[in-house]
């Protein structure tokens, strides 16, 4: 064929030439320019349009944003100082007031928290990444570090809110003593009777007896901190609090709701999908609300926990409806083969549940739960309406005091740019473990 | 997880339970701190400064009663509430007491169980308008937008103003203080109407307070005070008597200066009885002699209260007026210490 | 999950309640049954103590009482003479409203920008990503309260319309005044108008429906059907003789001139608004909250949708573009007749769940002052009549309707637009 070719044409290039350097309008910045942002007339009108608007934006909030108030002590001060550099506009001065940032950040962290104790939260705060490493990173840390994360839902609340050493150790004394007792009963005896007055042992410990034993132990050995009155949390604290405490609190009963929901029995499962279903169709400000005005009707008379405590429980209570479905999610995912092997191995509902069937699902379920998390930290300031102090309620606080009445776009800026960069990260990271799941999974 | 501190709450409301029928003073004797109710936030009135401490005419009350009953006015836990949230943290006994701008009308004493112990601001809803509206009497302010506070009754009074009236108006309701002042301030309403003393306190931080007008009409009477649970009339007496003794020290000269010196003893037989140096009006309702003595070292007297929270000096500047003692024109006026 | 079933025995023992397979998941369920109950019995009883100590016993009778409140932004009637049961109405109508709109409007938002975030220009995925973390990562009650503050700032308050030469204008032939209070746009009315029905007599619940909306629907409803006639029978003749009558101006005259003329005879005209006092009056006044609201909540939630579209397009296999552009449709053909249809499955589900949300979400409308179903009932009335019972138990359950109402409809529509599969 060839030899065909090369005798009807007159003449053929028989050397190939030397590659040609692309032309310069399609490399390098201009190249990538008419690419991306100029390729064809529709996308060089959107690009016009697009740049337009940053401009617009970026150049009306950056000169506010560059203003000299760093050191103000009110916001009289703040319209002197930016007077006297010329930023003033028909409305009177223009330019942001940072003094109020300057002289509140402090309290909008942390709240009314003693200021001598805040390495608590601190440490609370860094201890718990330290424990949350083995189950977010897993494969980057010894897996040791797995019972520290076991113990550290007692280490957490005794950080923060103080008190007697001898109360989280007790606490965790229950935990052991319903183990023991479950393991001997369901060895001798049967699982579901051992499951049953191991819960049973535990709740009585708790509610009855560990009470004598810590005022006991704490008046011959008195070790704790100095205590905090949950009222005195405040700003992102509080919000990281709650959120944390919601979340911890509503993964067990998650995991129960939703496999209440897969159950075959029925009235377990209606129960489930009633609480689940009612959770979910009502507005988180109304459970508050049920918190701060209700929740003392429906407990005994003359009971009275303080409101931060009640949020706490109305917020776990919200977030485990919504953590039932993530986990049902993961159960779903979850292909049927594992469950039939897990039967097939002779294992009971239990042990299937425990060894097969929850650690393939959860894992699964990380990056819904991480939403879940970060809902639920955006949705904390929601406790404002409430009256609580978190950094949404004290920048109305701060704006109550004469210095800083007027106050509006430094205190919601600063409070919005928190609350991003916690979220932005966590998002990030929720992004990572799904790319990295579906990697897995091949 | 958490369950600790959940047992730990409900050991101490199971105390506090056994000790709530034994007393709210006992109960806060015991607990060594006093809860008080205040608002989230109202300038002059209660706001925590930088370092957190609550300051304003309304925490001084609680700072009072705490220093009468514990000895020191700084055991006090100020608890925030709303206007939804307040009525319900004194039935339910989480706060002792609510020091927290409400107003004494029949229902609230009646209906709600609550005792009002006194007056400690007679206030009125008033209107506050911009200069170049040229709007001089309320009766002209016809179609007007109106910004007003919701949760209290500012909202009643002022749908009963415009309806006696037959005028029209357009109501926007708005949660806290500071979005109505910015709402004003904006335009977005003409009129904000909320307690005369809140409109003189939010006109005071304007950046030209001069182009602002209140106008003369208070459409109604706000008296207001602390307040405590019906049923427990001996607490009820200590913190009506802890305010009329800042009152009655006013009247008397008693100032946080002086009173140690008078303590001594004086020829006024009333501020030796006050003091405690004459009489036993302490031990009557089972505090110790001095228990007037420590309510005005705490801030002063009521002159003082005022003078340094919400008076002509500070950024707020109200004038005495309806609170100026009952022998300079005003309305505050103790009962004889007998 | 177990399948393991025991050998059956000849007679009944009390152990075998536990033993026993067969009768094992009657025990639980029994045991779960009287643990709920007990539960439930104990906080009744707890309720009933507390409230005869409060002397509050459960009484709805509140709702008849004058509420002696007004309400500015409303769709029907409303005076503070009426009762609170007429406000809480008012209330869960305009609760309704901002859920509506705004689900509509975040819907459009959210296909655009993730289709947008597709886009094959650089500076604008770019900056949609940045939408859409901004409002993802940012609470939504904080959103509202910006939004509003923003709305307040910067648009012109009506005293900007007045003097001599006024600092703003109105819009569209001064038919529309954009101010910091809010949107004022031209009303419809009827100069020889056919007048209302008043429906439910002087009950909480009565609403007045214009005979003149339902002539208009009544005649555009009968144009519609003309119009699809006349569109199939243009089917039947294209699939006859391959040949497609033109039929657009038949469409358009059927649809339009039957609806001018009942518009014509019933004396329409459009109320404008103008400046008087110290308001525009006239038109409709679309008020700063609920465009705040509806704004924020729509931009908040359209950032969720955003991202579900667009991994419910990324979820389509490139096949599909690629076989589409085969048969020569252009780009945006491909993605509004073959992609999108296809990634409707995958959006919709949690596209359910976003609309729930948003309708949740309207309850933070007591942060700018909308008087929604919250700020009524679980507002104001609760402060005035103090019975947080009976209004917090009434709000939620509302709640709780709307949102199952919601996913019923919406599950619906799921199931009939599923793969069928066979």
């Amino acid at each position: 064929m060839s030899g065909v070719h090369a005798h009807t044409v007159a003449y053929v290039r028989d050397t190939m030439l030397d590659q040609k350097e692309p032309p310069s309008t399609s490399v390098g910045a201009i190249g990538w320019a008419r690419q991306n942002l100029f390729s064809g007339w529709f996308n060089t009108i959107l690009t016009i349009i697009v740049l337009g608007l940053v401009a617009f934006v970026l150049g009306n909030i950056l000169p506010w944003i560059f203003s000299p108030t760093w050191n103000a002590a009110s916001l009289s001060e703040c319209r002197e100082i930016l007077a006297a550099a010329g930023s003033v506009s028909d409305h009177g001065t223009s330019g942001a007031c940072w003094g109020v940032i300057n002289e509140r950040w402090v309290q909008l962290l942390f709240g009314f928290y003693p200021s001598h104790l805040y390495w608590r939260p601190i440490l609370a705060l860094v201890l718990l990444c330290v424990a949350l490493a083995p189950i977010l990173f897993a494969s980057s840390v010894p897996a040791k570090l797995i019972y520290f994360s076991a113990l550290y839902p007692f280490i957490f609340p005794w950080l923060l809110w103080g008190g007697t050493v001898w109360g989280p150790l007790a606490a965790l004394a229950g935990v052991v003593i319903g183990y023991v007792v479950y393991s001997v009963l369901s060895e001798r005896v049967n699982a579901l009777l051992g499951l049953i007055v191991g819960v049973a042992a535990a709740l009585i410990w708790w509610f009855v007896l560990s009470g004598y034993v810590v005022d006991g132990l704490s008046s011959i050995l008195p070790i704790g901190l100095e205590t905090v009155e949950s009222r005195n949390f405040g700003g992102f604290m509080l919000s990281i609090t709650i959120g944390v405490v919601a979340i911890a609190c509503s993964l067990p009963l998650g995991i129960v709701l939703a496999l209440g929901r897969q159950s075959d029995l029925m009235i377990v499962k209606y129960l489930c999908v009633g609480f689940i279903e009612f959770i979910r169709g009502v507005p988180l400000i109304t459970l508050l609300f049920v918190a701060s005005t209700l929740l003392n009707i429906f407990m005994p008379p003359g009971t009275n926990f303080d409101i931060i405590l009640r949020v706490m429980i109305m917020a776990t209570l919200f977030s485990s409806a919504y953590m039932a479905e993530v986990i049902r999610g993961g159960l779903a995912a979850l292909p049927k083969g594992q469950y039939e092997g897990a039967d097939s191995l002779g294992l009971d509902y239990w042990q299937a549940q425990r060894l097969v069937i929850m650690p393939q699902a959860l894992k699964i379920s990380i990056p819904g739960i991480v939403s879940t998390f970060i809902g639920m930290f955006k949705d904390t300031t929601l406790v404002s309406i409430i009256g609580l102090l978190d950094p949404l309620g004290l920048s109305n606080a701060i704006r109550a005091d004469a210095n800083w009445n007027g106050i509006v776009w430094e205190l919601y800026g600063f409070i919005a740019l928190l609350f991003f960069v916690i979220c932005f990260a966590m998002s990030r990271y929720s992004m990572y473990l799904e790319r990295r799941l579906r990697t897995d999974r091949r | 997880m958490k369950k600790t501190v959940f047992i730990g709450a409900l050991t101490v409301a199971g105390l506090a339970a056994g000790a709530a029928a034994a007393g709210t003073m006992d109960d806060v004797k015991t607990r060594g701190k006093l809860n008080c109710g205040v608002t989230t936030g109202l300038v002059g009135f209660a706001a925590p400064d930088a370092s957190g401490e609550w300051k304003g005419f309304d925490v001084a009350v609680c700072r009072a009663v705490a220093a009468a009953v514990l000895g020191d006015p700084a055991a006090v836990e100020f608890v925030p509430t709303t206007g939804k949230t307040r009525f319900t943290a004194l039935a339910s006994g989480e706060v002792d007491l609510l020091a927290r701008n409400t107003t004494w009308t029949f229902s609230r004493d009646v209906d709600l169980k609550f005792t009002f112990t006194g007056v400690n601001y007679y206030d009125g809803q008033g209107f506050m308008v911009p200069k170049e509206l040229g709007v001089s009497s309320a009766k002209d302010l016809d179609g007007a937008t109106v910004c007003i506070q919701t949760g209290t009754t500012t909202e009643l009074n002022l749908a009963d103003f415009f309806r006696a009236n037959n005028i029209s108006y357009e109501p926007v309701p708005i949660e806290t203080n500071a979005e109505a002042q910015q709402q004003y301030l904006a335009g977005a309403c003409d009129v904000y109407t909320t307690d005369a003393s809140g409109l003189a306190a939010t006109r005071a931080t304007f950046e030209n307070p001069a182009d602002h007008v209140l106008l003369p009409e208070i459409i109604s009477k706000e008296p207001l005070g602390p307040l405590v649970r019906h049923g427990d009339d001996e607490w009820a007496d200590i913190v009506r008597w802890t305010l009329y003794a800042l009152v009655a020290a006013e009247e008397m000269g008693i100032s946080s200066a002086n009173v140690e010196e008078l303590s001594k003893g004086t020829n006024n037989p009333e501020i030796n009885r006050i003091l405690g140096t004459e009489g036993n009006l302490g031990e009557m309702f089972g505090l110790d002699a001095e228990w007037a003595k420590r309510a005005i070292m705490a801030g002063g007297n009521y002159g003082e209260v005022f003078a340094t929270n919400i008076g002509e000096n500070t950024p707020i500047g109200l004038a005495r007026g309806l609170n100026a003692q009952w022998k300079d024109g005003g309305l505050q006026y103790a009962p004889p210490f007998r | 999950m177990t399948t393991i079933t025991d050998q059956p025995k000849s007679q009944f023992r009390l152990s075998m309640l536990l033993y026993d397979t067969r009768y094992r998941s009657a025990t639980i369920q029994v045991i779960a049954m009287l643990a709920f109950m007990l539960l439930a019995a104990w906080l009744i009883s707890n309720t009933a103590q507390n409230l005869a100590a409060l002397g509050k016993p459960i009484d709805f009778g509140f709702f008849g009482e004058r509420s002696g409140y007004d309400i500015n932004q409303r769709l029907l009637e409303y005076t503070s003479n009426d009762s609170h049961l007429r406000a809480s109405f008012i209330g869960l109508l305009n609760t309704l409203v901002v859920a509506v709109l705004g689900c509509a409007t975040a819907t459009v938002i959210g296909i655009f920008v993730g289709v947008l975030r597709l886009s094959n220009n650089w500076l604008v995925a770019k900056v949609m990503t940045v939408y859409v973390e901004m409002f993802r990562n940012v609470p939504v009650l904080l959103w509202i309260v910006f939004t509003m503050a923003i709305l307040i700032e910067t648009l012109p308050s009506p005293s900007a319309f007045r003097g001599e030469t006024p600092e703003a204008s109105m819009n569209l032939f001064g038919s529309v005044a954009v101010t910091n209070r809010g949107i004022y746009v031209p009303e419809p009315l009827f100069s020889r108008g056919l007048g209302n029905i008043h429906l439910f007599g002087d009950s909480s619940l009565r609403f007045d429906v214009s005979l003149d909306l339902i002539a208009i629907l009544v005649v555009l409803g009968a144009s519609i059907w003309a119009a699809i006639a006349v569109r199939r029978r243009a089917d039947r003749i294209q699939e006859a003789t391959g040949t497609r009558p033109t039929t657009w101006y038949l469409t358009l005259g059927l649809i339009v001139i039957p609806t001018l003329i009942l518009l014509v005879v019933l004396g329409f005209y459009l109320g404008l608004p103008e400046l008087k006092g110290f308001n525009f009056s006239g038109g409709t006044h679309l008020r700063n909250s609920l465009i705040a609201l509806w704004l924020a909540l729509s931009l908040y939630t359209a950032a969720f949708i955003a991202e579900i579209v667009r991994a419910g397009i990324l979820a389509i296999s490139h096949g599909q573009t690629e076989a589409a552009s085969a048969l020569g449709l252009r780009s945006n053909r491909i993605m509004s007749l073959v992609i999108l249809p296809q990634a409707l499955r995958v959006i919709v589900p949690p596209l359910i769940s976003q609309y729930l949300n948003l309708t949740k979400n309207s309850s933070l409308a007591i942060a700018v002052g909308y008087m929604d179903i919250t700020g009524t009932l679980g507002g104001i009335t609760l402060n005035q009549t103090g019975r947080e019972l009976e209004c917090i138990l009434l709000l939620m359950l509302i709640y709780l309707i709307i949102s199952l109402s919601i996913s019923a409809v919406m599950n619906w529509y799921n199931e009939s637009v599923k793969l069928k599969e066979r």
